[in-house]
């Protein structure tokens, strides 16, 4: 690999949006208020050749912050710069068009259609004629040369063992060490799995406020989610059967693996609610999340993240529908058992052959030929997991 | 280099990993701890899978085991040096 391969010099080819913001993937997509019209906007995707449907559990009788988060969610990921346009389908019109002018906002193409009064058929041809033109329209544009550091990228690591602590995070954080200064957007979340090493995430803050702000951001994971639920000492959940297989024993080994992901010198400069954009500038950001892998990464997309990096051990095998999700293990079973899962091997630094210096070059170039349109493996395998976070049951 | 088959975080700690797949007993593995490339050998007393802890000291009930050179909880059952080290002895202090 060359020298600028693997650095922050490296440039991509990627979409130029209406609000300055850099795409990596060209969707066009069909989104649906709430769950009952999933069908609508499954019947559109698979009329239009080039769209794809985002269907979801929720979105009726959801009331106070558990609302807001779904349409901030629902805004967030229409107007996520991978999305070229976008379709909105709701029941009724009032959400339906919040929702598009949440979207409107930041210049993208969209339209919306609601159900009531017209029926699936009639709703599915309007939206399916308004679907084929955004297609058309984005087919026709061109990736242009950008910096790879205009990228925004986020992290979260799933099916973790004790490799992920000694390569695959390390990896991400040697990454982030490297790109953030130079003007990358980076996130981390999963508020309950840092327990443990929680003082240490706290250290990493960049100012007293936003330690205090992270703090409080997990004080309250645990007492309003954790403590407030809980049934056993969570040894199944936190952490799960498949850490324990890896050898992981407890929820502070875990942590203190997990936060391996954010390197040795980056600081957070904010602390997110849930899908909330980044807008303190360029810099690493900490997202109140579940560790759940395809909830933390539905939340990121829609903060505006057009590429995940993931760490796994044991083999996780998590896609997003519109941001790339790039898979690393460092566990050398992994990799010959589940080599399809893998975007890159870096179970090398095991065996002491690969510094993670070296590895961390080998992902920036990963995400470098991801932007310029390299399938991930999660994107040719199919994976399209798109799961909304809720916080409480509806009304 | 020679390839380790245990990798520990920090010099301070107590637990190494196994990385390697056919780590056996009665074996005198390499250990290299990360944070300096120093080394040593340890004697592993039983067939400890890839990926889980070994104990690098003699452990008791109530001891802290130190991973990342940081408290990743307490030991519940006596365990040897050289003995693997996972839930069966070693619980959260958390949650």
């Amino acid at each position: 690999m060359s020298a600028v391969h693997g650095s922050a010099e490296r440039r991509i080819w990627g979409y130029r949006r209406e609000n300055g913001r850099v795409g990596i993937r060209n969707h066009v997509a069909i989104l649906p208020v709430d769950d009952i019209s999933n069908a609508a906007c499954e019947a559109v995707a698979a009329h239009i050749h080039g769209t794809v449907a985002l269907p979801h559990a929720y979105g009726r009788l959801q009331f106070g912050a558990d609302l807001e988060l779904h349409f901030r969610t629902m805004i967030g990921t229409g107007a996520n710069p991978n999305v070229a346009a976008c379709v909105v389908i709701g029941i009724e019109p009032g959400w339906t068009q919040r929702i598009v002018e949440g979207i409107a906002a930041t210049g993208k193409p969209v339209a919306g259609f609601s159900i009531e009064g017209h029926g699936d058929i009639a709703t599915v041809a309007a939206a399916s004629r308004q679907a084929k033109a955004f297609v058309h329209a984005a087919s026709e544009q061109l990736r242009v040369e950008c910096p790879l550091t205009e990228l925004w990228i986020a992290a979260k690591c799933g099916e973790s063992d004790t490799t992920t602590g000694l390569a695959s995070c390390p990896t991400v954080g040697n990454m982030y060490d490297k790109l953030i200064p130079h003007g990358l957007y980076g996130c981390f979340g999963e508020t309950s799995e840092l327990t443990g090493a929680e003082h240490l995430a706290a250290a990493r803050a960049a100012s007293a406020e936003i330690r205090d702000k992270f703090l409080r951001t997990w004080t309250a994971y645990q007492q309003e989610v954790i403590e407030a639920h809980k049934t056993s000492d969570l040894s199944e959940s936190q952490p799960t059967r498949g850490n324990i297989a890896g050898g992981l024993t407890t929820i502070e080994e875990k942590a203190l693996g997990n936060l391996e992901k954010i390197g040795r010198h980056t600081r957070y400069i904010d602390v997110l609610a849930p899908a909330e954009a980044p807008a303190r500038g360029p810099g690493l950001y900490f997202m109140d999340s579940s560790s759940a892998a395809a909830e933390c990464c539905t939340l990121q997309a829609a903060a505006g993240y057009v590429l995940h990096i993931f760490p796994t051990g044991q083999g996780n095998v998590i896609g997003n529908p519109i941001m790339p999700v790039v898979k690393l293990t460092g566990n050398p079973r992994t990799v010959r058992l589940m080599g399809e899962h893998i975007d890159v091997d870096v179970s090398g630094v095991l065996r002491r052959e690969l510094t993670l210096d070296a590895a961390g070059d080998a992902l920036i170039d990963m995400i470098g030929r991801t932007a310029n349109g390299r399938l991930t493996a999660a994107e040719a395998l199919g994976h399209r997991e798109f799961v909304m976070t809720k916080l409480y049951r509806s009304a | 280099m020679t390839a380790p088959q245990i990798l520990v975080h920090a010099r301070r700690d107590n637990v190494g990993v196994v990385v390697v797949e056919d780590l056996g007993a009665a074996t005198e593995a390499l250990c290299v701890v990360t944070e300096d490339d120093s080394d040593f050998r340890l004697a592993v007393r039983e067939p400890v899978p890839l990926g889980h802890k070994v104990a690098l000291a003699d452990l008791a009930p109530g001891d802290t085991v130190i991973k990342y050179g940081a408290d990743i909880g307490r030991i519940v059952a006596p365990v040897a040096k050289g003995a693997h080290v996972h839930v069966h002895n070693l619980r959260t202090k958390r949650w």
